[in-house]
């Protein structure tokens, strides 16, 4: 409902104007009479070019002010409808050249083009004449395009998946490339996923965000492998000082993809390191592989779930302290803070030094057991505190009748 | 027992021989013995000017005993109180106690002021008693404003910052009141000093003043006799002598009232319902205000009415309109004892009674459409 009313809105907006360039624009009065509401000529008003003064002929050249078609097919510059291969060549005449795009809109880059041919879509279609892949127009439409900044544009965060998923999650038209087709369902089911599509918040990563928008990967990944780190920096950096980062090398694993998969990526549970199942340390790691893999993991498995032990059984108390009425904001400062620990240890983790995430946890226990004894000690001043008014107000109130019984003699 | 009880008596005689060697008492003592209290069926709101001297008292001494943690200051005060309910030995029974027995206070001044008004015990001889009464109220009222925003967190802040608004639209010295009451433009810490300073020094000094006045004026000329006595045979009117009788009725109206206190004190530190001052988050002027900022509920009346103001009433603004209102209607009712001519002369002014029921119902219903709508 809500996109019908922003679309006839958009439409209204356009449509004053329309009316006027389309006297001097013979495309759209002439096409709009032969299409119908789906035709280019209709759905040109959605199109962030055309709102921005850009009419027909500015990319499919010719006279616009010329009557009949043929005439029109024959006057200068006519370059009509591109082939498929033709798109990214067509869209690039403008979007690569810096100067043209400056006057247009500065804030945009120009590099697309070449990033797409680095692309495996580019390198298949243009190398090779494969028309399935994707081109320009298959992620940001045709006649329609939408500033990626608007929730309609096939490009907002929100619809990168279902634009993607459009061919990668086809069986059917994947089937001939070999590669598996369950990425958006992984990605819906992902802690991303659910973040982005769920609870809409649009800093969490979309296909494009690990992928690339254009090119092979974003600017500064050497493999597609590497890039959690973008975001996920300290944990990689963690994992880069590790053991595991040239055992990884050497067995030609994918980095975090070894343990956290790739679209279906779920929130981590503690479980997952450990020397027992269903830690996946054991996938690798057996008790006689000759390292100390898998006591390293009992090591950091038994350190982090003391600490959460610890953390939950404060939690415990201090809600309890907090539900009598007790002041516990430094208690509640206190828990964050081994809440804070736990996060760090869990990050340590990627060290995969046990040493350190004890270390950590230990610190942590120490701030637990603080909030667990003030908590305490709170829920006993509550009672003291009860107790003593129960005492004052019987003294007070034998002291009430003395003198109710002495007004009465008097 | 028998033996013992001559040598007390005789070790207190000899005190009191002591001391009425030096200050006379013996003339104070046969003054406090003739004194009489009128008995009827009003005799109750008697109480309540005793009441509130008891919650003030009581608010004397736990606020000297927060004055020695309470640090004033922008960076010191709201620290301060979380000290003083956190760590400080019973400094959160303390704070409860000075909360509570300001609110209550309050409460019993309303009740004695309008208890007072109904039996037209203003009238002659004791419209100075009236008088300093009125400015007895006044201040507590003070009190309560500028004790509010001490703790300096959110609540106090942002409805310090409206209330000290409201002053400043008053014409010609609003703006020089408002900077004189807030230390400049803003509310900061250069506000909590002057209001530091208002509710421990200014007004204390002051409320002591017209307080030793009041309660001369009452002891000087007794309790106020209803209208319908100067007309009724003596031998019909009943009376109780202060001393011991209504004296004693008065301290245990005062313990039941200090039991009250114990509990509400300790089952609801932070107050109940509207009435509460919770410590909350610490004041932060660059933080967005609290959904809905309201002001204590003794003030919610006249905050009210100013809120459901058109903004220009006939030529002049809404606000002002409402200050001059709230202005002219408070100078009638500190006058009533010179304008009630009627009840000067021995018979109840109708008039004057439905135009203190007519305060009453407005104040009553601004206080509950306060608290009602958002």
């Amino acid at each position: 409902m809500l996109k019908n009313i922003l679309l006839i809105s958009v439409s209204m907006l356009v449509a004053l104007p329309l009316a006027s360039r389309a006297q001097e624009n013979n495309c759209i009065t002439c096409h709009q009479d032969l299409e119908d509401q789906d035709g280019p000529s209709h759905k040109i008003v959605r199109d962030i070019h055309f709102q921005k003064g850009l009419m027909c002929n500015d990319c499919h050249g010719g006279d616009p002010t010329l009557d009949d078609m043929d005439d029109v097919a024959e006057s200068k510059g006519y370059r009509g409808v591109p082939s498929y291969t033709e798109v990214p060549s067509f869209c690039a005449r403008c979007h690569s050249d810096a100067s043209y795009m400056h006057e247009h809109n500065p804030s945009l880059p120009t590099d697309q083009f070449d990033k797409y041919k680095t692309s495996v879509h580019g390198q298949r279609l243009l190398k090779k004449g494969d028309t399935k892949v994707a081109n320009c127009i298959s992620c940001h439409s045709v006649h329609e395009i939408g500033d990626a900044k608007f929730p309609h544009s096939s490009t907002y965060p929100l619809n990168i998946p279902a634009t993607c998923g459009k061919c990668h999650g086809d069986t059917e038209y994947m089937s001939q490339y070999g590669i598996p087709t369950d990425q958006l369902e992984g990605y819906k089911k992902s802690v991303h996923g659910k973040a982005l599509l769920e609870n809409h918040d649009l800093g969490a990563p979309a296909c494009n965000d690990c992928h690339g928008n254009h090119g092979a990967a974003p600017p500064g990944v050497s493999s597609i492998s590497a890039v959690c780190g973008n975001c996920h920096a300290f944990q990689a950096e963690l994992f880069d000082a590790s053991p595991h980062k040239q055992a990884y090398i050497e067995n030609d694993f994918p980095m975090c993809e070894t343990c956290h998969s790739n679209h279906l990526i779920v929130q981590p549970l503690d479980a997952m390191v450990g020397d027992a199942e269903p830690a996946i340390c054991t996938e690798c790691h057996s008790s006689d592989d000759g390292t100390i893999g898998l006591a390293t993991a009992a090591s950091i498995n038994a350190g982090i779930k003391k600490l959460v032990l610890a953390h939950n059984e404060a939690e415990v108390v201090l809600n309890e302290a907090i539900e009598k009425g007790m002041l516990t904001t430094d208690e509640e400062f206190l828990l964050n803070e081994v809440k804070q620990e736990l996060i760090q240890a869990r990050t340590l983790v990627h060290s995969f030094d046990s040493t350190r995430v004890v270390e950590k946890t230990k610190v942590g226990l120490l701030k637990a057991d603080s909030v667990k004894s003030n908590s305490a000690s709170l829920i006993d001043e509550y009672y003291f505190r009860r107790k003593g008014l129960g005492v004052a107000t019987l003294f007070i109130t034998i002291v009430c009748i003395a003198l109710w019984i002495r007004i009465k003699r008097l | 027992m028998s033996e013992k009880k001559p040598t007390e008596t005789s070790t207190m005689m000899k005190l009191y021989g002591w001391l009425n060697s030096r200050f006379e008492t013996d003339a104070f003592v046969e003054y406090m013995k003739h004194k009489a209290v009128p008995v009827h069926s009003h005799s109750a709101f008697y109480y309540f000017g005793g009441i509130s001297l008891f919650l003030f008292i009581v608010q004397v001494v736990t606020g000297i005993l927060l004055l020695m943690y309470y640090r004033p200051g922008a960076d010191s005060a709201y620290e301060s109180v979380r000290f003083i309910v956190s760590s400080v030995s019973f400094g959160w029974l303390i704070r409860a106690l000075h909360s509570w027995s300001a609110n209550l206070m309050v409460f019993a001044v309303f009740i004695h002021m309008f208890s007072v008004y109904f039996t037209h015990a203003y009238r002659r001889p004791r419209e100075l008693t009236w008088l300093t009464g009125m400015g007895l109220m006044g201040l507590a009222m003070l009190f309560g404003f500028s004790g509010y925003l001490l703790p300096w967190n959110e609540l106090a802040f942002f409805a310090t910052r409206v209330g000290t608004g409201m002053a400043g639209a008053i014409p010609v010295i609003g703006k020089s009141l408002l900077i004189a009451m807030r230390g400049g433009e803003e509310v900061t810490g250069a506000t909590i000093g002057r209001f530091f300073g208002l509710h421990v020094a200014i007004l204390p000094g002051l409320f002591t003043v017209l307080l030793s006045m009041h309660l001369i004026m009452v002891q000087r000329q007794g309790m106020s006799e209803p209208v319908e006595w100067d007309k009724l045979d003596p031998s019909k009117k009943t009376y109780q002598k202060f001393f011991p009788n209504f004296l004693l009725k008065d301290l245990l109206v005062w313990l039941i009232v200090l039991n009250v206190l114990a509990v509400l004190a300790v089952f609801f530190p932070d107050g109940i319902g509207v009435v509460h001052w919770p410590l909350g988050v610490k004041a932060d002027p660059f933080s967005p205000p609290p959904p809905v900022i309201r002001p204590e509920w003794y003030f919610m009346f006249a905050f009210q009415a100013l809120k459901l103001l058109p903004a220009h009433i006939l030529f002049i603004e809404g606000e002002l309109f409402g200050i001059a209102f709230f202005s002219i209607g408070g100078l009638i009712w500190a006058l009533i004892p010179f304008l009630d001519r009627k009840t000067a002369e021995g018979e109840k002014s109708k008039k004057v009674t439905w135009f203190g029921i007519a305060v009453l119902a407005f104040m009553i219903v601004m206080t509950i459409i306060g608290y009602l709508v958002e």
